[in-house]
């Protein structure tokens, strides 16, 4: 059977075939999980969100309890290191305190957590109190890992808030410390309203608001480390400034360097809160430069011809900016020490823009174009890169235009825009670039900038 | 919820799922196709790119005949205002366009047509020759005969933009092109005679890569502009810059036709009592 014989040889192709393909890029992935502390498959934690017990009369206690206990499992679905038990395979009993849960029911097909989050909820006069408990469903007879009470006004929005709280619990005790983003918010451009100006939403998408309106358009929302100021860039008729909005005084307050000849864009906050770098044209070419958060100390750390533009520190040591500059033509990524020595090139072609630090000073993301040119679609994604290797994953793929890419403070997950047909959203996704998820919907959403906490 | 979970277990092993499924699903006969796709799916995930669409013709053997498109926007104006020809041949060895000489094979030309024209486009190539044509209705302006000596039947802003035209850039590029210098000379011999007049120079970009940088980009390209205009003996202080990046494109389909009208320096009169 001479066909058959080739069939098999075939067979043997092909099956090579797939394994470079499935080798390939799960090797390459790697570095990823390890350095955002993202566990795959197995290694994932398999944990159960009871529905919380409703305590009382209350008619406002079911309605904050389906908020609760929808926000928590999703809060925990999302956190990337959880494999959570679906609620259909979990024991019908909704346990309200230590007392009351059988955890060997739990540990036990099909649910088979590992750990149970449990607890009750109440509201009484306006008030909203959660207990909520972490337990080691393997360990029965241990004490709880997490024992916490939460309070709020009875709401929507703190019901939610509380969850939150919750999750961000949760993931700190079961994620090696690293706290949660629940309570995390997202700053963003969005033109909506008519034109672009600043808004942000909790990192869910949820509570989505205008917060800052300023000259013609803004752009380049960055929110200080201490959720206190925001930096944007505003278009006025006198041109490109970076305005500084106080939420703690409710009004813009002065930063001179931000309003000085040229056009003034992209700033950036060091991590300490005591630092701005920003792209300037003063000079009549954009440069980076840098100065204090009360304008002193102005430095100009670039010097070529060509654009030099979105910067950003690095979070971890606040020694090294990385930014974007077309001194060799085609934008590419950089990386420099605060003093505008040791320049390095990161990227080796292509359209490579708006880079963003990870908290943990391991990676940069970036958007690229690998074949940018004339005539050429202008399809862009977003990539991860380790900068001590200068290794690369490619994030998206074949999925709109994608810029924008920022870290929430885990460095687990990314935000990033993403244009399809004319339509821009913000969405996030994991540091692997799974779990893709949309946050906004009216297509005129940009720019989005993930809080420091 | 469910979906929630199944959505993230196909996310977590797209390539593995996807191979999984595809082997027991070949056929023999379609599996000498599967090979060569698998293949060359493999070498395609190595460089992370995307698979260009296979073409399964022949090469021909004679020379295609060369295509030409040819368009004026807007297609109607009033007397004293610009009109953008841009044009796109492909196959062409050599194009002219009647009235303005020979011309690259692709590009965009400003031009101010004084009564109503029809713009004729050769292209020439081995496999012969395709003519394209626009036509322009110039609408006379204010009721008066179009005469564009005469200050008297134009307004300044009109006059303003027959003498002092947006310039026009490469993809990533704020260098002046040679032949923008003769309408940068232009309009420095312009603001020379009008000297009350003072300018704000707008940088645009087209609309693909990031907002910033292409804000640092139209900013050297109005720079570049400002530049050339000061060397011609005009006055810093009479031009502002003020970059638009790609916040305020003329044109919004993404072809690059289009894409050439967003690449501009352009000008217009700073009514601003500013700097």
């Amino acid at each position: 059977m001479i066909f058959d014989f080739r069939f098999l040889r075939r067979l043997a192709w092909v099956g090579a075939a797939c394994c470079a393909l499935m080798a390939l890029p799960v090797q390459a992935q790697d570095w990823v999980h390890i350095g955002s502390n993202i566990p795959v498959g197995t290694q994932r934690i398999r944990l159960a969100a009871a529905d919380m017990k409703p305590v009382g009369n209350d008619p406002q206690t079911p309605v904050m309890k389906a908020t609760f206990d929808t926000t928590l499992f999703h809060d925990l679905a999302n956190a990337g290191i959880f494999e959570m038990v679906s609620k259909s395979m979990a024991p019908t009993a909704m346990p309200g305190s230590p007392q009351e849960i059988n955890l060997a029911q739990w540990a036990a097909a099909p649910a088979n957590a590992a750990f149970v989050a449990y607890g009750a909820l109440s509201s009484t006069g306006g008030h909203l109190v959660v207990y909520g408990w972490l337990q080691d469903d393997r360990n029965a007879g241990t004490p709880p890992i997490l024992t916490k009470q939460y309070s709020g006004d009875a709401n929507d929005d703190q019901a939610r808030t509380l969850a939150h709280q919750f999750a961000d619990d949760i993931i700190a005790a079961l994620g090696g410390g690293v706290r949660g983003i629940a309570e995390t918010k997202i700053y963003f451009v969005s033109a909506r309203g008519g034109s672009k100006q600043i808004w942000a939403m909790d990192y869910d998408g949820e509570n989505q608001h205008q917060v800052a309106r300023a000259g013609i358009l803004s752009l380049s929302p960055r929110i200080s480390p201490d959720n206190s100021r925001l930096a944007f860039a505003s278009l006025s008729n006198s041109g490109w400034a970076i305005r500084m909005y106080s939420f703690d005084l409710g009004r813009f307050v002065a930063f001179p360097p931000g309003t000085q000849g040229g056009s003034n864009l992209s700033p950036a906050w060091s991590a300490d809160g005591n630092h701005i770098a920003f792209s300037s044209s003063r000079s009549g070419d954009p440069e980076i430069w840098t100065c204090d958060t009360n304008g002193g100390n102005l430095k100009r750390l670039t010097a070529f011809r060509g654009p030099d533009v979105s910067p950003v520190w690095n979070p971890r040591t606040g020694a090294q900016i990385a930014w974007v500059s077309g001194r060799t033509g085609l934008p590419q990524i950089y990386i420099m020490d605060t003093d505008g020595g040791n320049v390095q090139r990161m990227t080796d072609g292509g359209y490579a823009i708006s880079p963003s630090w990870s908290p943990n000073g391991q990676f940069l993301a970036f958007s690229w174009n690998r074949k940018y040119g004339p005539g050429a679609p202008g399809g862009q994604d977003i990539y991860v890169m380790d900068i001590a290797s200068l290794r690369w994953l490619q994030l998206t793929h074949d999925s709109g235009s994608n810029d924008f890419p920022s870290w929430s403070p885990d460095s687990r997950h990314l935000v990033f825009e993403r244009s399809i047909n004319g339509h821009t959203s913000i969405w996030t996704m994991l540091a692997d670039g799974t779990e893709q998820q949309q946050l906004t919907r009216t297509g005129k959403d940009f720019m989005p900038n993930w809080s420091w906490k | 919820m469910n979906m929630h979970q199944n959505l993230r277990q196909m996310a977590t092993h797209p390539t593995k799922s996807i191979s999984k499924r595809s082997i027991p699903l070949i056929t023999r006969k379609t599996f000498a196709l599967s090979l060569v796709l698998i293949a060359s799916l493999a070498v395609v995930s190595g460089c992370k790119k995307k698979p260009a669409p296979q073409t399964a013709t022949a090469p021909v053997a004679t020379a295609p005949s060369p295509v030409a498109q040819l368009t004026a926007t807007p297609s109607t104006i009033t007397a004293g205002d610009q009109v953008v020809l841009s044009w796109k041949t492909t196959d062409a060895t050599s194009v002219s366009i009647d009235g303005i000489g020979t011309v690259p094979s692709s590009g965009v030309k400003t031009v101010t047509p004084t009564m109503t024209t029809t713009y004729h486009l050769t292209a020439r190539g081995e496999g012969g020759s395709t003519d394209a044509t626009a036509t322009v209705t110039v609408n006379p302006a204010q009721a008066a005969v179009a005469v564009p000596e005469n200050n008297q039947t134009m307004t300044a802003e009109q006059m303003f933009k027959a003498n002092v035209q947006d310039i026009f850039f490469d993809y990533d590029s704020y260098d002046v092109r040679t032949s923008d210098n003769s309408v940068l000379s232009k309009a420095a011999a312009y603001l020379a005679a009008h000297p009350e007049i003072k300018v704000v120079i707008g940088g645009y970009c087209d609309d693909r890569g990031s907002n910033e940088y292409n804000l640092a980009l139209g900013e050297n390209r109005a720079n570049a502009a400002k530049k050339m205009l000061v060397q011609d003996g005009v006055a810093p202080n009479r031009l502002r810059v003020v970059s638009y990046g790609k916040e305020r494109p003329f044109c919004t389909e993404e072809t690059e036709s289009c894409w050439q009208q967003n690449r501009r320096a352009g000008f217009s009169m700073d009514s601003s009592s500013g700097n």
